[in-house]
């Protein structure tokens, strides 16, 4: 028969059967808060990653990879083979390479030695199976001019000069030879061509943004909606400042005009900065502003500078060169395939992981080379 | 006890269908044969239709239509009416406003001259919309609070699209017509303006939105906790407070030390909600035509910290290197 029990004693059993409910509860959220830090103790990192602080603490600064991917991307970065043993300094009065052979017109300053050396580096480095008949033909006829190029070798031989000797302030004591860009393609794997717009209906504001479009090209927009015609606009034209934001607060002085399509362009251009480094804004930004100068890291001014450098391998080497171009090598609206970050950087912050490659080839530092006392061994 | 705690409405009235109030012409803008939904009944009130459209009403449908078809082909136009790629792109695809070399002047078609048309007729179909719903509430001898809500988000609407745009001196200051575009739009805009997390307004904004959210949570569920007590029939409840309401009230007091009462409360999430957009819509407009840069304004009125310069990646130490590669230093 039911029996109504005092308050008292069910209050009791309500309390009592809370604290056990509770007690149970209790244990079980300590054990798995527990496993949380007992688990990965005992199992180390799944997934192992390496990181870096790129900032003052606190600001949420720093990059994170997996080591994985760093593993992949050391592959991918070593040097080619030194199979050829060193360059030999001239000796005085040795006869050159411009006296020997016909039709030498960059490289007729070096020994006979030197220049063969180099030429079977380019051949790897550039020529693939084509081997020197990709320069040269395969009629034995190696002073002519006939095949294309040849005739663009000698520009992008002046090229590399001009980045070693010019640009020393982004590419620093590392340099560039055929091999940073190349890597055994006859033409480097990133470039990009000027992007065809959406549709002949297009106007300017929806000629190159609001499709997404696939990195092939690098004139992507890396799935978003933004332009793609950042790279043209920035690493050709040089046609309107990067920098979008206002300078003081008010802007009492109207410097800042940048529109919004503009600051769409600036954003993908950003964005090319980061995947061709493998970085993210907190390399060079503090994110919370990312103009002002406290918030800069000193990769920000080289990420500057090397847009100049980029801006003149286009302007001055790269264009020039589109008439001497086939077809085949031309982009969809016929002009020469050229160069961004992406070219050199190919996912890491420093081209080869800062390996130099310039002590072994001389001839490319420079138009003077300049050999070290004692080579070769 | 389970009858309380359920996902869907578990009572559905049926009855001949109510038409409403009649007399005084107001019964002539009402279209559609009243039906019963049994699925509509879970969520809500069984009855659907008959619906008022009224003139203004009929103006607003179809210059609503108008935008959507203007913008529909405006990006069929932009895959060269490729209707697969149309499918396949239609995030990303936009009705763009005019580029800023045209100021506030009328671009071509293809430039944003469609974008100023189906702006106009946007604008007629939501002012028209808020003209109905004014009209409605006042026939119902309602107060005014629906449609001043619906107000506070078109004037943030208003703002984006004109207000702004023609303070700026340019139409292509306005919010693209897109998924992923209006989007991006945030993003640059945010950007451009030097990170609109320090605009006070914005925050402000953020607060009321949030607090839209706390507010609403805690009402539905204390509505829905006490409806075994007949809580759930707001209206007596209001004018004949019963032992539903007190039960909610005391909840909150023993749990808070105050409660709204049950009239209160309803002012409390009317005010965040239509408060929302009212302090965005400022915060939107006071960018780029007052302040051009806001973190420098939060530096300069001391609610932004300042940081010792940076040294950047290195300078700090590094793990990061390559395997195999000799000279990596990380910057």
């Amino acid at each position: 028969m039911f029996e109504p029990r005092s308050q008292r004693s069910q209050l009791r059993d309500e309390i009592t059967s809370l604290l056990l409910r509770g007690g149970l509860i209790g244990l079980a959220a300590f054990a798995v808060a527990l496993s949380f830090i007992v688990v990965p103790r005992l199992l180390g990192q799944i997934y192992p990653t390496a990181q870096e602080q790129t900032g003052f603490r606190g600001t949420g600064m720093l990059r994170i990879e997996f080591e994985a991917d760093l593993a992949e991307l050391g592959a991918v970065n070593q040097l080619p083979d030194d199979w050829m043993g060193g360059p030999i300094p001239p000796e005085p009065g040795e006869e050159l390479a411009g006296d020997i052979y016909e039709n030498v017109q960059v490289l007729g300053h070096l020994t006979d030695y030197n220049f063969n050396r180099l030429m079977l580096a380019i051949t790897e480095w550039v020529g693939q199976d084509e081997g020197c008949a990709y320069c040269h033909g395969d009629t034995g006829e190696f002073a002519s001019d006939d095949i294309y190029s040849k005739v663009v070798a000698r520009r992008m031989i002046e090229m590399t000069w001009a980045i070693n000797e010019d640009w020393g302030a982004h590419v620093q004591e590392t340099g560039v030879t055929c091999y940073t860009c190349h890597r055994g393609n006859q033409v480097p794997e990133y470039i990009w061509f000027l992007p065809e717009p959406n549709s002949r209906w297009a106007g300017s504001a929806a000629r190159y943004q609001n499709l997404a479009r696939p990195a092939q090209n690098m004139t992507s927009n890396y799935s978003t909606s933004l332009p793609v015609d950042a790279l043209q606009v920035y690493l050709l034209e040089d046609r309107q400042p990067v920098a979008i934001h206002g300078l003081s607060a008010l802007d009492q002085e109207g410097i800042s005009n940048a529109s919004i399509y503009h600051t769409y362009q600036t954003y993908n251009l950003m964005m090319h900065f980061s995947s061709a480094l493998g970085t993210n804004c907190t390399y060079c930004h503090n994110t919370r502003s990312l103009p002002v100068v406290e918030g800069l890291t000193p990769q920000w001014a080289n990420a500057q500078i090397g847009r100049q450098m980029v801006l003149d391998v286009n302007n001055e080497h790269i264009v020039p060169t589109t008439e001497f171009l086939p077809a085949h090598r031309l982009g969809p609206l016929g002009d020469a395939a050229k160069v961004n970050c992406t070219t050199c950087h190919r996912g890491v912050v420093q081209p080869l992981g800062g390996q130099s490659m310039l002590p072994d080839w001389p001839e490319l530092a420079s138009r003077d080379p300049i050999y070290a006392v004692g080579a070769p061994e | 006890m389970a009858e309380y705690q359920n996902i869907f409405t578990q009572v559905q009235v049926r009855g001949p269908a109510e038409m409403g109030t009649m007399g005084s012409g107001a019964e002539l803008g009402r279209v559609g044969e009243p039906f019963f939904s049994r699925f509509l009944g879970w969520i809500g009130n069984a009855q659907v239709g008959p619906i008022y459209v009224g003139s203004w009403g009929f103006i607003s449908l179809i210059t609503g239509t108008i935008w959507f078809v203007m913008v529909g082909i405006n990006m069929l136009a932009t895959v060269d009416y490729n209707f697969a790629l149309f499918l396949q792109q239609l995030f990303w695809l936009s009705l763009e406003p005019p580029g800023p070399q045209y100021g506030l002047s009328f671009p071509p078609l293809n430039d944003g001259g469609w974008f100023l048309i189906a702006s106009f007729f946007l604008l007629v179909a939501v002012l028209t919309w808020w003209l109905r719903c004014y009209r409605r509430a006042r026939d119902l001898n309602m107060g005014m609070h629906v449609p001043w809500a619906f107000a506070a988000a078109i004037w943030l609407f208003l703002v984006l699209g004109l207000f702004r745009p023609i303070l700026m001196g340019s139409w292509s200051e306005a919010v693209p017509y897109g998924i992923f575009p209006h989007l991006d739009w945030t993003t640059a805009f945010s950007l451009r303006y030097g990170n609109l997390f320090y605009n006070p307004f914005h925050a402000l904004s953020i607060t009321f939105l949030y607090g839209s959210v706390l507010l609403f949570a805690m009402h539905g569920a204390t509505v829905l906790a006490i409806s075994r007590f007949g809580g759930d029939r707001e209206i007596e409840q209001i004018l004949d407070r019963g032992t539903a309401y007190e039960r909610g009230g005391l909840f909150w007091r023993w749990t808070m030390g105050f409660n709204a009462s049950a009239e209160g409360i309803h002012r409390w999430i009317w005010w965040f909600a239509i408060l929302t957009p009212i302090t965005g819509g400022i915060g939107i407009l006071l960018t780029g035509t007052v302040v051009d840069n806001w973190y420098l304004w939060a530096v300069e009125h001391r609610f932004a910290p300042e940081y010792p310069p940076m040294f950047g990646a290195g300078e700090y130490g590094t793990s990061i290197e390559l395997p195999g590669v000799a000279t990596g230093t990380g910057d």
